[in-house]
């Protein structure tokens, strides 16, 4: 029980009037912003980001997992009350949660949304806290082949398990790498692809990438659509939470269930967004009634939301033990460790561990006191949704930019940004995926110089990722994934060479 | 592609949008794939000229964006010869005229806003696009319009440049203010 041990001491980071005060602004601003239609878990990090360049490591890190656990809170609102999913992974949750509020049970719903996001992001911690150091003393036995067997069976399971045209994967997935590219070589010190100018010297910046990507891009779709907004209003009493709560061991099944299918697709760059719907299939196939899903069933906000949170904080886990972040959020929190020169990956848990532990206490607690802040504010987060957008629009643009600009304090980067928005609009609408051009930008120099490494070390040999049994399995495993769809194919095809279909 | 059109199944509140659309879907994408295949042929030609071959301490500063700008290449014809061979089917609007509007009339502004940020200062351009984007835009009163535009750009400066010591470009009216 080392780790308690230390869950304790970070405890003991955590409980100051400084980090706790920080712990509720990020909440309250997470909340917000997960409300707000077009922004989100990833936009509202990577513009709040610059807030926390100033602070000391520890504090900026509790301060934005709070604004992304507000956040994951957040959707859960807009989806039951307006049926307007704040987030792509709240969409399942307003299949029965809607319905609900439509026959005035919005209390219930939103209490059961809340306190199975609770759930599904606590035992999500729970795993982090056990599993990941494992995983980081383990990980420190990785030499560069390793690290870049992991780089590249993150990329693979990108490509071969994503919804996506593959190609689109692809591009997206090349078009981070060759970004992260630009500027100065790490190895050599040489200058390439700046065409002399000096703007590009520094290199295509990540945060602005992000906050181009999925900040001013969203504001573009949100007018496009023009969301109207009409909605249920709700206030939730102490009477309707122990009614949820005392139904809810009931519902053990779908919990766990949610939770497990959450952790895995947490871990593995499946992300929220599968796993909610997942978590909703399962439930309802599994269901002794199944027709009435959809129509209000409580059941049905609780399998989404667990296994959207669940699969939400354990992207933190990779991103934790190897440096390696499950899902766009943790790309950009990782983004964030980078700026405070916090190198992350394994190495993290030896050398920075009042830090580390801080912040997995941090998601405990901040979990807590997210739970009674949304039980106890939902009508004033309610009242944010009839903001008009007009209103709500430009300050979105305004916090862009002041996020763009304060990284390094240059005016490029501003223009970068308005171009990286014309970029995301014109591909989510394409449906080239932006999630792993985030994840290749934010790992894209680690991987390139992993390779190269490898490389040396093996003389330019490809031979060196099978050269131990560890790092084969790896690459092994990278390229079954990244075939999958292939492999896939050709089995159903075999299946019905051996048993022929009967129509 | 799943989720953003059950995201717009969801709404059904938003009317049905009828008006002309401005371009298709696969014209814009094969637009797309050809700019993305123009830039991986730049980046290859660039890293090909830094070098791409081994030398002594390993492989020169070109090789690994060399061969991602080949991928690169690679999946954008994939994408292309995907698109010839559809070619003549089906096609689904990309934006519509109303839309495209709403976009611009968003999309304008911000562009205005970033060089005036240079000249009039990050604050005051903020209180003009906000003030005037509910106004002009949102059709909303001009009284509240400007307060809250005013009440968020003095909150901005108030946390970015004294709570959080946050520089951003600076114009007249902050120098003064002595800033």
């Amino acid at each position: 029980m080392e780790a308690f041990g230390l869950l304790l001491m970070g405890f003991k980071v955590l409980l100051t009037w400084k980090i706790l005060a920080l712990m509720m602004v990020g909440l309250t601003l997470g909340i917000f912003v997960g409300v707000l239609p077009g922004l989100g878990g990833p936009n509202g990090v990577a513009i709040l980001l610059p807030l926390t360049f100033t602070m000391e490591p520890t504090a900026a890190i509790v301060m934005l997992s709070c604004i992304y656990w507000g956040a994951l809170f957040g959707g859960a609102i807009t989806s039951i009350l307006f049926n307007i999913p704040g987030e792509a992974w709240s969409v399942a949750t307003t299949f029965d949660g809607y319905p609900m509020a439509q026959k005035g049970q919005a209390a219930e719903a939103l209490t059961a949304a809340f306190t199975s996001s609770f759930i599904g992001s606590l035992v999500a911690v729970l795993l982090i806290t056990f599993l990941a150091p494992r995983i980081a003393s383990f990980a420190l036995r990785f030499g560069p082949p390793e690290f870049f067997a992991v780089y590249f069976l993150t990329f693979c399971s990108f490509v071969g398990l994503g919804r996506e045209a593959k190609h689109k994967t692809v591009i997206s997935l090349v078009i981070g790498l060759l970004l992260a590219a630009i500027g100065m070589d790490t190895v050599s010190g040489k200058l390439r692809m700046t065409f002399g100018s000096d703007a590009l010297l520094r290199g295509v910046n990540f945060l602005v990438a992000v906050i181009g990507l999925f900040g001013i891009s969203e504001i573009l779709l949100t007018m496009e659509e023009r969301l109207a907004l009409r909605g249920h209003a709700a206030a939730i009493s102490l009477r309707v939470v122990l009614k949820v709560w005392k139904e809810m061991p009931r519902y053990w099944v779908t919990l766990l269930r949610s939770s497990a299918i959450g952790c895995w697709l947490g871990i593995t760059p499946g992300g929220a967004i599968a796993a909610s719907f997942m978590g909703y299939n399962l439930a309802k196939r599994f269901s002794k009634d199944p027709g009435s899903f959809g129509k209000g069933r409580i059941e049905g906000v609780f399998a989404p939301e667990t296994a959207a949170h669940a699969s939400g904080t354990a992207a933190l886990l990779p991103m934790l033990a190897l440096g390696i972040p499950g899902s766009g959020t943790a790309a950009i929190l990782l983004g964030g460790l980078m700026v405070w020169g916090l190198n992350p990956g394994p190495l993290l848990f030896v050398e920075h561990k009042d830090f580390v532990w801080g912040l997995i206490a941090s998601m405990y607690l901040g979990n807590v006191v997210g739970l009674v802040i949304v039980l106890t504010t939902v009508p004033i987060f309610a009242a944010v949704l009839r903001v008009p957008f007009a209103a709500v629009a430009p300050m979105i643009v305004v916090s862009c930019a002041i996020g763009a600009y304060a990284i390094q304090n240059a005016m490029f980067d501003v223009w970068l940004m308005l171009l990286f928005g014309v970029v995301g609009y014109v591909f989510k609408k394409v449906g080239i995926p932006l999630a792993p051009f985030t994840l290749a930008l934010v790992l894209g120099n680690r991987s390139e110089d992993a390779f190269r490494l490898s490389m040396i070390g093996a003389g330019g040999d490809l031979r060196v990722f099978w050269s131990n049994g560890l790092v084969g399995s790896i690459t092994t495993l990278a390229i079954i994934l990244l075939f999958w769809p292939l492999i896939g194919r050709i089995a159903e095809g075999a299946r019905r060479m051996v048993r022929p279909a009967r129509t | 592609m799943t989720a953003p059109d059950e995201v717009l199944g969801a709404q059904p509140e938003a009317e049905e949008d009828t008006s002309p659309a401005v371009v298709g879907r696969r014209p814009v994408e094969t637009a797309t794939l050809a700019v993305v295949l123009a830039f991986a042929v730049l980046m290859a030609w660039d890293n090909w000229r830094t070098g791409i071959a081994w030398e002594s301490t390993g492989p020169k500063a070109g090789y690994f964006p060399f061969y991602v700008s080949v991928i690169m290449a690679g999946a954008c014809l994939w994408g292309l010869a995907i698109e010839f061979v559809r070619r003549g089917t089906a096609d689904a609007p990309f934006v519509r005229r109303n839309q495209f509007r709403r976009v611009m009339q968003v999309f304008v502004p911000t562009l205005l806003f970033v060089p005036a940020t240079q000249w009039l200062g990050l604050y005051v351009s903020s209180f003009i696009l906000i003030a005037g984007f509910m106004i002009g835009v949102g059709k909303l009163k001009p009284w509240i319009s400007v307060v809250t535009a005013l009440v968020f750009s003095v909150a901005m400066f108030v946390t970015f440049e004294i709570a959080f010591d946050v520089i951003m470009p600076k114009g007249p009216l902050e120098r003064l203010l002595g800033y």
